[in-house]
Order: structure tokens, then C-alpha cells, then sequence
């Protein structure tokens, strides 16, 4: 079990190594000069040149990387290009939008798209299977933007028009602040980046408890004279755990990373939309925290997700 | 006293094909207490009726009555039938790991039974588990208790199911297929123990399988199942040993044991039918060896016979025995010409995986720990053994699909270990294998004309319109209609696909063909219909065999000689008919022993 987890954190290491140097090398070889748009069209080349030696940037590329792996180590992400702020602290300023989204919607997506799969499943070709699969083919083909959209005209502009707020446009208000507050202004948002992945679980759970019902443990199950209820819950739900966490996992550490179009819809300052900025400004250093700080948690995910399957199945817990 | 008592039951299941005729007016009545046998091959639709009974068939068309306990069952709610499933009916199947939630205790699994049938307390509930596991023969059934289900052997896993099934005490346990999955010597264990139950519980058993050599050993009553319709019904001993229908006596005719060793068996001809249609005659005509013209124009009549069965056939008196190719060799020698010239030897062979490395703590395992033998020219070694015995692993390493650990394998004197790329390509042509699942090894997206053709281009042999031509003579030699060159694997049923492995095996004319498992995947009658003609084509063609299989009946037919296999070792190897008859080796004597030899049939010469 120990030598699992230390060989796992090993493997991170080294993905998280491999993710930097090449986010830093892409940077590099990309085109657009980010002295020359710090400094302005007007600014002269001696200007120019100034500031590219302020920033380092006139040194050797694996001179930058070594220096940028080595302050990286000790937990310094460098300073924005643009506003000479360190990365860490705009990404930690940032954190609070994002996580805030990112656990609502996962709790909405989940309260939604699991439920449906089951329904759906448990009578295929039926009424409920039919509109639980168009609940899914709708929830895939929409656009999280045209959603967004969609949902801040009905709920947000059009009761503005006959003179009432029924929710804000967006904005993030503080959890600490006011819990009623923050949940108002997260309601879109939450809704917006839930339903289209629901859609997604609904997908995942209809077709993996239609396998799972077909299995002969299920017949033993009914055979026993549990209530249908119980059979499905207690015998099958419990038996698709393992894959709906693998699934969600990534998905968790890919809205942690940042739910850029949500974020950008709604005017939340999340990580997502502190990325789409720096890529706008070829802030150099705030790109490369953003990716380093997806990838992290796209690998604690994944370690997580290894520790919880020991936990869900006891086939893999004796094999350790 | 009848407990069960099935009247006209008609079961129909509506599938994408259109609805599947699975029963077709079936009655029956099971006596308290006894154990009721249900034979029939692989759609039969004995399965079928199980499920029925259980109510676990929502989406069928259902007709007919299912009296149990005063009540008929077709006309209860699902609460109703809810409360009787697991308290007055229970039902253990097929495959005990797969019937076993992976993810729960076994001791949870059977404590939910309870609990859900009793109004008591989990410590109670907990304390019934215990002793029921004891009464199955689960050692340390208290710490066992907390075991998972794959922390038990097979047949530990059977007892288990046993154990949730007895636990309430029902009036009537369904036991489907329950030692199909099993290795021989546990199958006895297993029928042993549901008969003490019986004995000791009351509880009738409804035993269905495959198996007439199982039912002929512990059935009170047997009925015989064929394409949806109950073609016989009565006692075990009217029903098995002077058997009124022709297709049960077809069906006890196929088995080798019926037969003397080496000799052509008694095969069903054709394969069973598609139960989409309802024949307006008898089901069985089309492949009846003693059809009349009225058999496929209309239904035939239900008979009385006087030792108290019933069969429904247009013949008046009951089925001869249909033992015409029995003919006595004094010596098998006769039909396979032995020489001197070993095609395989095997001398010390081992195979093992190697520990998982230095950080590891997975030891290493050694699957096969020193096997010698030899396979003379012309000649077929059986190898029998139960699962886990490293027989399939000796298969594979002589064919040289996986590498020896050490020792010395020769194929026509010549040792395989030093050869190389080139070598090894001719000496495929000279060894092929046939495997045992015929689904799964042709390739479902490739056409059978391509499939047998492949060793043709592979090995550059023949191409065009001369592959296409010695295609369609293997599938002529193999017993397959050369029509179907273009048809996809899928199309063609368990039997036909056998023949299509074999042919592959036969395109370039090899001299040792290994057979490993290749018709246990079969039925019974379609069984005949393969090792016959594994027979023919060894005299035909001069071929060596060896012969892997778990049932030493199809061993025991085929083989001149016979090597026993336990934990990676031979225990016993001698001539066929030796093993058979002077059993040397406890575990020779012990498999012996287990296996179920059918009655023998009265005529039978």
C-alpha cells in the first residue's frame, strides 16, 4: 500500500515535470514577443530590449527553464509580466470562485444525471427511458455558452425588463460574507456547468447499470425477495461506484483547472478566466501556474481515484 | 403431494427477433421433498421455466397455471411474489462467482436473505448465517463470514449459494446448471450436499442441467425438455433407462459412455430449432432418425406408457435403442496404425512466472513442474485433468505459443527450443491448435472463407482461385456446406464453428493437431456429431492428437492413451482402457469415481 502510494506521488512528480517543460517550450517557440507587448507600439527598441532583460528573457531558454524548475521547487510561480504580482498569490485569489463553482455544480450534476441514468435504465424503451436519453442528447449537443446565454436572458434580463431581479448577472460574492449571497450569484453558474455534464452522467450511470443489471448477482438478488428498490440501489447502483469515480475524478480536477467558458459567461474571477486574460496578454508566468496548478490536481485526482477504488473494491483491496 | 404443479404453460418472450416460443403448453408436478430432474441442450427453454416460476420474467407472454402452495403463482402481484422468492422458493445457478455480489460479504449476502424474509436483529441474522454456513460445510464459518466471494474456490462459492438458499427453509429449491461450472470430484460434492439438504430439510429440489448422467444418479423424476416442449416425463428410472421418446433416446445414445471407446458414437443429426417459429408439427422431425410423414403435419399426441411416463410422439411403442453403430473393437490399435515414431516427446517440462521482481512480494509461480511424455505417430494422448491443472498451459507451450521454462520439447525430432524464425515457421504447418471456445476464437468480422483460408496465405501456400477451391474441400471434408464460404461466424451455430477451427487446423496438413477443451463448449448431441469427426479425420489423414479435456467420458472415446494431470504434474499416463479399468493413482480413482456414468440402455449390446 505504501510503496503503491510512493510510486504513484513518484509518477505525478515526474507528469508534472514533463507538463512544465513543455508548456515552457511552447511559449518559446510561439510566436509574439511579450517585452514588445508590455512595452507598447511606441517604445523604442533599446526600450524593448530593457525590459526583455528585466524579465530574463534574453538568457539561454534551458537557463530560464533551470531557473524557473528551481524557484518552482520552493513554491514561487514567479511574478506577472503585467502587473508584477506574484502567480501564487493571483492564483490563491482566485481559488474561491473557482472552487465555489466547481463543488455545486458537481453536487447538481451529480443530484441530477445520476438519477436520471437509473430511471432510464431500469425500463429501456420505456416512456421515462425515452426522456431520460433526450434529457442526455439535448444536455451533450448544448453548448455551455449558448446555455449560459440562454439562462441569463430567461432568468436574469428578461425579469430585469419587467422591472424585478430574479438572480444576478454574476459576479462572485464571498461564501464568509453571506452564504445566501453566494449561493444566489453561483445559482446560474452552477446550473449552466451542471446540466450539460449531467447529461454526461446520465450517459455514463443509464449505461452502465443496463450492463450491470443483465448480471447474475442481480438475479440472485430478486431471487432472494429484495424489493426492487433494494436490488437496484444496494445490488447494482453499488456495483457501478467504481467507474462514476473515475469519471468524476477527472472531471473535478477539470473544473478545479478552471471552467473557463462558465467563468467567462458569468464574469466569475475564477482560474478559468484568469488564464483567458494571460493568454491575452502573454503573461508568460500566470499561463504556465495555470497549466502546473490544472495538472496537479488532474494527478491528485487520479491518485484519489486509485485510493477510493481500494476502498470500493474489495477484489482490489487483496490484491495489495 | 405435489408442492409445484405446472399446467399448460406457455412462455413466450418477445425479443428483437420477434417473440421466442420457450415453453409451449409444458405441465409438470413436483413432489414434496423430491428431486425433480429438468434435461434438455441449450435452448430448450428449461432455464426458462426456472425464471418463470421465480416471476423474474416481467416482460414475457405467460398462459397457463403455476400451482405452488395453494396458489397459482401466474396470478399474484409482485409483492406477493416477492415475499415467496428466497423464503418458500429459492434458486441457486450456473456460475457461483458470477451469481455472488463482488462487492459485498458473503456473510452480508446471506444475512440480507434473512433479514428480509425475517423480522430479527442483525446479531441474530448474523448467527443464522453462521450456523447455515456450517451446515453447507464452510470451515471457520465465523470468520469466513467476512470473506468476499472471490476469496472462495468454486465450489466453496456453490455452497455458499446453497447455504442462502436453505437458509429459510424454502419449500422448493430451483437449482439451474448447479455444477455445470464446477471441476468433476467438486460436482460430486455439490450434488451430494443439495441431496442431504433435501433429505434433511424436506425441500424439494428442481434440478435442471444438461447433464442425463447427473439425473440418472440422484433424479426421482426427470423430465426431458427439447425446443420449448416437454418431449418425456416420468421416472428416473422409465425415463433414462427405456427412454419413449426418440430424441431422449438420441440424446443418452450421444454420450461416449454409452459407447465403446474409439468407436463412432450415435449423433443427433441437424441442430436444434429456432424457437421464432412454431412448428405445426413435432418440434424434433427435422432431426428424428425414426420421422413419419404425419410427424411434421401435426402436433403429436401425449402417450401413456405403462411404467408410468409420458411422451409426446406419433409413435405408439416406445423409442428403440438406436444402437445400430455399436460394434465391439477387441482392440483400438486396429483403428490407429502405432509406430515407433514419436512425433512429440516431452521430456522434463517446466513453465513458471517469475516472481514480480525485486519489490515485490507476488512469488513465482511454476504451472507445470517436470512433464514427460511421448506422442507416437498416428496415435492420440489424452490429457485430463480439472481446472487449474496446467493442462491448457502444456497445450500452449508445446504448440510453442508461450516459451518453456526448461526442458526439452522435440516435434518430429526436432527440438524447439534452438530453432529459429524461419524454423518456426515451417514447424507451425506441421502442429496446429483448435481451442475451445468456438465464439470466441473466429474473428466475428471476418468471413469463414477467409478465416480457414488464412494459414493458406500466411504461409504463401496457395492463393486465388486454388485457395478458394481447397477452402471450400476442407469445408467439404470438415462436414460444412462449401456454400457458405461467405458467410460471418456469427451466422453459423456452436457446432458449425468447431468444424471451421478444425478446418483452419487442417489447410496444411499437419501432423499433430492439439485439441484443447474443443467440444466441451457443446451439447451433448452436437458433441457427437465433432468427435466423430475428429475420429473419421485422424484414420483418414493419419493425424496425431492430443486430446485435452476435463471429462474423461470424451477422453476415455478418443484416446489410445491417457495421461492424468494434477497440479502440474502427470499422476498416472497409460494405455486408455488401462486408466479406465485398473485405475492406478488415488486421484485417477477418485475422478473416476465422480464422473456420472449414464444407465446403461436396455438393447444396448
Amino acid at each position: 500500500m505504501i510503496s503503491f502510494l510512493a510510486s504513484r506521488l513518484a509518477f505525478a512528480g515526474l507528469v508534472l515535470l514533463v507538463l512544465s517543460a513543455f508548456v515552457f517550450f511552447l511559449f518559446f517557440v510561439a510566436p509574439g514577443d511579450p517585452a514588445r507587448l508590455l512595452t507598447g507600439e511606441k517604445a523604442t527598441e533599446a526600450q524593448v530590449a530593457q525590459v526583455r532583460a528585466n524579465l530574463g528573457l534574453d538568457r539561454p531558454i534551458h537557463e530560464q527553464y533551470l531557473s524557473f524548475l528551481g524557484r518552482t521547487v520552493q513554491g514561487d510561480l514567479g511574478f506577472s509580466y503585467r502587473n508584477q504580482q506574484p502567480v501564487t498569490k493571483l492564483i490563491s485569489n482566485r481559488m474561491p470562485a473557482t472552487i465555489s463553482l466547481g463543488i455545486g455544480a458537481v453536487l447538481m450534476w451529480l443530484a441530477l444525471g445520476i438519477p436520471i441514468g437509473i430511471m432510464s435504465a431500469r425500463h429501456p424503451g420505456s416512456w421515462r427511458d425515452r426522456m431520460g436519453q433526450g434529457f442526455i442528447l439535448v444536455g451533450v449537443s448544448f453548448p455551455t455558452f449558448v446555455l449560459g446565454m440562454a439562462l441569463l436572458y430567461l432568468l436574469y434580463f428578461m425579469p430585469r425588463q419587467a422591472g424585478f431581479t430574479l438572480f444576478p448577472a454574476g459576479g462572485y460574492k464571498p461564501f464568509l460574507a453571506d452564504p445566501l449571497i453566494w449561493a444566489w450569484h453561483m445559482f446560474l453558474p452552477w446550473v449552466t456547468l451542471a446540466l450539460t455534464t449531467a447529461a454526461i452522467y446520465a450517459r455514463l450511470t443509464r449505461g452502465e447499470m443496463l450492463a450491470v443489471m443483465g448480471e447474475d448477482y442481480i438475479r440472485t438478488a430478486r431471487a432472494k425477495g429484495l424489493s426492487e428498490h433494494k436490488v437496484v440501489l444496494k445490488h447494482g447502483f453499488r456495483s457501478i461506484l467504481t467507474p462514476l469515480t473515475t469519471q468524476l475524478g477527472a472531471d473535478i480536477a477539470a473544473v478545479l483547472g478552471g471552467a473557463i467558458v462558465t467563468e467567462q459567461v458569468f464574469g466569475l474571477q475564477g482560474i478559468g478566466s484568469l488564464a483567458v486574460q494571460a493568454v491575452g496578454n502573454q503573461d508568460r508566468p500566470i499561463i504556465i501556474g495555470v497549466v502546473l496548478l490544472a495538472g496537479f490536481f488532474i494527478v491528485v485526482a487520479n491518485i484519489m481515484v486509485d485510493l477510493l477504488y481500494v476502498l470500493l473494491d474489495p477484489r482490489v483491496r487483496n490484491a495489495h | 403431494m405435489a408442492i409445484l404443479e405446472a399446467r399448460n404453460l406457455n412462455i413466450a418472450i418477445p425479443t428483437g427477433d420477434g417473440l421466442v416460443h420457450a415453453a409451449q403448453n409444458v405441465s409438470f408436478s413436483v413432489e414434496a421433498g423430491e428431486l425433480f430432474g429438468i434435461a434438455g441442450e441449450s435452448g430448450s427453454g428449461k432455464s426458462v421455466l426456472a425464471q418463470a416460476i421465480l416471476g423474474l420474467l416481467p416482460t414475457a407472454e405467460i398462459s397457463g397455471e403455476i400451482w405452488f402452495e395453494g396458489r397459482d403463482l401466474l396470478t399474484l402481484g409482485p409483492r406477493d411474489l416477492q415475499k415467496l422468492r428466497g423464503a418458500r422458493i429459492a434458486m441457486i445457478s450456473q456460475d457461483p462467482l458470477s451469481c455472488l455480489h463482488p462487492y459485498y460479504t458473503i456473510g452480508s449476502q446471506i444475512s440480507e436473505a434473512i433479514l428480509t424474509h425475517k423480522h430479527i436483529g442483525k446479531a441474530a441474522a448474523k448467527r443464522e448465517t453462521i450456523e447455515v454456513l456450517a451446515k453447507v460445510g464452510i470451515a471457520a464459518p465465523d470468520e469466513r463470514f467476512s470473506h468476499y466471494p472471490h476469496q472462495f474456490s468454486g465450489g466453496m462459492r456453490q455452497r455458499v449459494m446453497i447455504a442462502m438458499a436453505v437458509a429459510l427453509n424454502p419449500a422448493l429449491l430451483i437449482a439451474d446448471e448447479p455444477t455445470t461450472a464446477l471441476d468433476v470430484t467438486v460436482q460430486a460434492q455439490i450434488v451430494e450436499l443439495l441431496d442431504a439438504m433435501r433429505r434433511e430439510l424436506g425441500t424439494a429440489v428442481m434440478m435442471i442441467t444438461h447433464d442425463l448422467g447427473l439425473l440418472a444418479s440422484v433424479a426421482d423424476h426427470v423430465m426431458v425438455m427439447y425446443a420449448g416442449n416437454r418431449m418425456e416425463i416420468g421416472r428416473r428410472s422409465a425415463v433414462l433407462a427405456a427412454p419413449a421418446h426418440p430424441y431422449t433416446a438420441g440424446l443418452l445414445a450421444s454420450s461416449p459412455s454409452n459407447h465403446a471407446p474409439g468407436s463412432p458414437l450415435t449423433s443427433i443429426a441437424g441442430q436444434p430449432p429456432s424457437l421464432l417459429a412454431r412448428p405445426s408439427g413435432c418440434a424434433f422431425a427435422p432431426r428424428c432418425a425414426q420421422v413419419m410423414p404425419i410427424c411434421s403435419l401435426e402436433r403429436p399426441p401425449e402417450r401413456a406408457f405403462a411404467d408410468g411416463s409420458h411422451s409426446i410422439c406419433w409413435r405408439e411403442s416406445k423409442a428403440p435403442a438406436p444402437m445400430a453403430p455399436v460394434v465391439r473393437q477387441t482392440s483400438k490399435q486396429a483403428a490407429s496404425v502405432a509406430t515407433d515414431d514419436p512425433i512429440v516427446t516431452v521430456r522434463d517440462l517446466r513453465f513458471g512466472y517469475p516472481s514480480g521482481g525485486p519489490f515485490s512480494k507476488r512469488a513465482g509461480v511454476e504451472i507445470l513442474k517436470g512433464i514427460s511424455l511421448t506422442l507416437e505417430r498416428g496415435r492420440t494422448l489424452g490429457i485430463v485433468g480439472e481446472s487449474g491443472c496446467g493442462k491448457s498451459t502444456l497445450a500452449r507451450v508445446i504448440a510453442g505459443l508461450v516459451p518453456a521454462s526448461s526442458g526439452v520439447i522435440e516435434i518430429a525430432g526436432q527440438d524447439i527450443a534452438g530453432l529459429d524464425a524461419a524454423q518456426w515457421h515451417s514447424l507451425r504447418k506441421t502442429v496446429q491448435l483448435v481451442f475451445q471456445d468456438p465464439f470466441g476464437s473466429l474473428n466475428p468480422r471476418r468471413r469463414v472463407g477467409s478465416i480457414i483460408g488464412d494459414p493458406f496465405r500466411i504461409h504463401g501456400v496457395a492463393s486465388g482461385a486454388e485457395r478458394h477451391k481447397r477452402v471450400r474441400d476442407l469445408m467439404a471434408t470438415v462436414g460444412l456446406n462449401p456454400e457458405h464460404y461467405n458467410r460471418f461466424p456469427s451466422e453459423f451455430s456452436g457446432g458449425q464453428r468447431q468444424r471451421i477451427g478444425i478446418a483452419r487446423a487442417l489447410a496444411l496438413n499437419p501432423s499433430l493437431i492439439i485439441y484443447d477443451e474443443p467440444v466441451s463448449a457443446l451439447d451433448v448431441s452436437i458433441q457427437a456429431q465433432v468427435l466423430n469427426l475428429i475420429r473419421a479425420l485422424q484414420k483418414e489423414l493419419g493425424l496425431s492428437y492430443l486430446f485435452i479435456s476435463h471429462d474423461l467420458a470424451v477422453v476415455r472415446h478418443v484416446s489410445d492413451e491417457i495421461a492424468v494431470m494434477k497440479e502440474g504434474r502427470i499422476v498416472e499416463m497409460g494405455d486408455a482402457d488401462q486408466i479406465y479399468t485398473t485405475p492406478q493413482h488415488p486421484y485417477t480413482k477418485s475422478l473416476l469415481a465422480a464422473s456420472n456414468p449414464l444407465p446403461r440402455l436396455e438393447g444396448a449390446s
